[in-house]
């Protein structure tokens, strides 16, 4: 295995919801290295969520130790978290979340705007990234002009534009129908193959997961299966039944 | 995120909502408007007091006779002609608080010019009244000692009746009679406007004090006069001139102690003081009044921004999770709201100069826009922007990033 990118150690994430504690992820330790494809499946409920926002260190462990690229978040103010998703981590969510109002090009500028690019050099890194999804010829239009599939491709062009170590997708493709599904996750092949990114998928759907190289399956806040993907999709050469 | 970019990003954002970010910078508008006009229009008065202290000249005190009682039955001041030439003549040449004194008598008589006749104040003075009034000429030349001393019939026309009895022509050297006796124009005089009390000082013809009264009203006394016009030597010797005038006309009117004045002494600046006080008192109250109006345009502001704070909840979660720090959140915000005051301010210190000249121009009443009133305004309405951006603002920057990308 490569060194590692993630390194989470016996992590446990405990919620305070009014009176009642909600122990969202209980003990879980896992590694994942450069260059890796993993999926992560669960029920809704399963902790795989929280486990996603602590990855993308928009949370923090209660207990236990998250390592990003050899480095403990814990010790980290909020500054300093902000930096590393600025500049490590890439997000996709399933709703997209561009900013409505907006163009593609701006939104995906948006990572560099708070890294304080000048304005020229955010423009050609934003094309390229744009480039990179298919989707040059649309720069100009707002998200509302695009369909589904074309706002998630402009999502992570925003996610990749920054070159981070790790993109996370949580349920990428939850919204989109099965044609797109299969080109966003032709997208991620191709991002994970090409570039080398790291990539971690939250999704429910089987059928997406073969996208993956690696499979964690998650219940009740708990890893219980950790394998290989063994009958492996790879887009552009059909799926296999 | 550099200022530039910050407040690029927040005029896109308020321009996507032009009727909302245009009514919010309404109240800004209106409040910085009000606040510029009304401080005009204190100024405006403020200059105007001013004005009307230059015009009946400074450091004045005016003797007036007073009340006599005869027979049981007192009369009421100037009502009975107690001041004399020889009053007037000593206070001038005995007292040393005083630089000038004018002896003055005054009546109404119309004044004809050809087939023009105009009803005027016919006012009788000696030469000292132009020095005392500060009164200069438009043109020829005022009367001096000797018209008075000669009772010459020459007369010194104000403005207003220049105007009205000659147009345009010249009138010097013009005869002009009053009560039918025929007088010499030989002067007219600056225009020196309205009075406090509203009337138009320049709607007089000043002829020399003797010749008023043996030629024109005629005096039941010889030698009374009816006001005698006193400038102290400067500002702090007004009281001094005063106490002096005082004293000097009970001896000569032999009035012993503990008896009652048969003159009245009043005191012209100090009036004057007194109203230009209250009119700083009317200016302060009308700049505070309209201060509430900026209050309230800043509190529409905060309003605004803390609605704008909730909507775009999942924006501020989408541009925490690309690497925005609180602090480039806090300042997208508080640039937003200061850009929303600066924006409304400008606009507001446009429509108060407007304001201001329309107030000028249709009540007719002077406003005087200052500088520093628009550079305070543009001030405090970036302070404004700051206060009330600021707690929203830091609404926005505190907000957990899970919950605002969840939300809906």
């Amino acid at each position: 295995m490569a060194v590692p990118v993630i390194e989470v150690d016996r992590v446990r994430k405990v919620y305070r919801l009014g009176e009642v504690e909600v122990e969202a992820l209980k003990d879980v330790s896992l590694a994942i290295g450069t260059g890796e494809f993993v999926a992560v499946m669960g029920a809704s409920g399963s902790g795989k969520s929280t486990l996603m926002n602590i990855l993308g260190c928009l949370d923090r462990p209660t207990e236990g130790a998250y390592r990003l690229d050899g480095k403990d978040v814990k010790e980290l103010d909020k500054d300093a978290l902000a930096r590393i998703r600025r500049k490590k981590i890439g997000f996709v969510f399933q709703s997209y979340n561009l900013i409505p109002r907006m163009d593609a090009q701006e939104n995906v500028e948006l990572p560099m705007v708070y890294d304080g690019i000048a304005a020229a050099a955010r423009r050609a890194h934003a094309l390229d990234a744009l480039r990179a999804v298919g989707l040059q010829e649309r720069s100009h239009h707002l998200p509302s002009q695009l369909s589904g599939g074309q706002q998630q491709r402009v999502a992570i062009a925003r996610a990749i534009v920054n070159t981070p170590s790790l993109l996370l997708a949580d349920e990428p493709t939850g919204n989109l129908d099965t044609a797109s599904s299969d080109e966003i996750m032709g997208i991620f092949q191709g991002l994970n193959d090409e570039r080398g990114i790291t990539i971690v998928l939250v999704t429910h759907e089987p059928d997406i997961a073969r996208f993956a190289k690696r499979v964690l399956r998650f219940r009740d806040g708990q890893l219980i299966q950790d394998e290989p993907v063994a009958d492996r999709v790879i887009y552009g050469k059909g799926r296999k039944t | 995120m550099n200022l530039l970019a910050a407040a690029k990003v927040a005029y896109r954002s308020l321009r996507a909502n032009k009727m909302r970010s245009g009514l919010t910078m309404l109240g800004m508008i209106i409040g910085v408007a009000a606040v510029i006009a009304m401080v005009a229009v204190g100024a405006g008065a403020n200059e105007r007091i001013a004005a009307q202290i230059a015009s009946i000249g400074s450091n004045l005190i005016l003797v007036i006779p007073g009340s006599t009682t005869s027979g049981g039955l007192r009369s009421g001041f100037g009502g009975t002609p107690t001041l004399t030439m020889s009053d007037y003549k000593a206070i001038g040449r005995e007292l040393s608080a005083v630089r000038y004194a004018a002896a003055t008598t005054r009546s109404a008589a119309p004044v004809v010019y050809g087939n023009m006749n105009w009803s005027t104040i016919i006012q009788g003075a000696t030469p000292e009244y132009f020095a005392i009034r500060e009164w200069g000429l438009a043109e020829g030349r005022t009367f001096g000692p000797e018209d008075v001393d000669a009772s010459t019939k020459v007369a010194v026309l104000g403005q207003t009746v220049s105007r009205n009895l000659f147009g345009g022509e010249s009138p010097i050297g013009k005869i002009v009679r009053i009560k039918k006796v025929p007088f010499t124009v030989v002067g007219v005089l600056e225009s020196k406007g309205q009075s406090m009390q509203g009337q138009d000082q320049d709607d007089t013809v000043v002829v020399p004090i003797t010749t008023a009264q043996k030629k024109l009203f005629g005096t039941t006394h010889i030698g009374t006069v009816g006001a005698i016009l006193v400038q102290a030597t400067d500002a702090d010797s007004i009281q001094q001139a005063e106490t002096q005038t005082v004293e000097l006309i009970r001896q000569r009117h032999r009035i012993g102690r503990g008896q009652e004045d048969d003159f009245s002494v009043r005191n012209l600046s100090e009036m004057l003081s007194v109203a230009e006080a209250s009119t700083r008192v009317m200016s302060l109250l009308l700049g505070a009044i309209a201060s509430v109006s900026l209050l309230v345009g800043g509190i529409g502001i905060m309003n605004i921004m803390l609605v704008s704070v909730t909507e775009r909840t999942r924006e501020i979660g989408i541009r925490m999770a690309v690497g925005a720090r609180e602090k480039d959140i806090l300042l997208q915000f508080l640039i937003e709201a200061v850009v929303l005051a600066l924006t409304g301010g400008a606009i507001g210190i446009l429509t108060g100069v407007g304001g201001s000249k329309l107030i000028s121009y249709f009540a007719e009443w002077s406003t005087v826009v200052l500088p520093g009133a628009i550079a305070m305004a543009f001030g405090f309405s970036a302070a404004v922007g700051i206060f009330f951006g600021f707690y929203p603002a830091r609404k926005a920057s505190r907000l957990d990033p899970i919950e605002a990308l969840r939300y809906e």
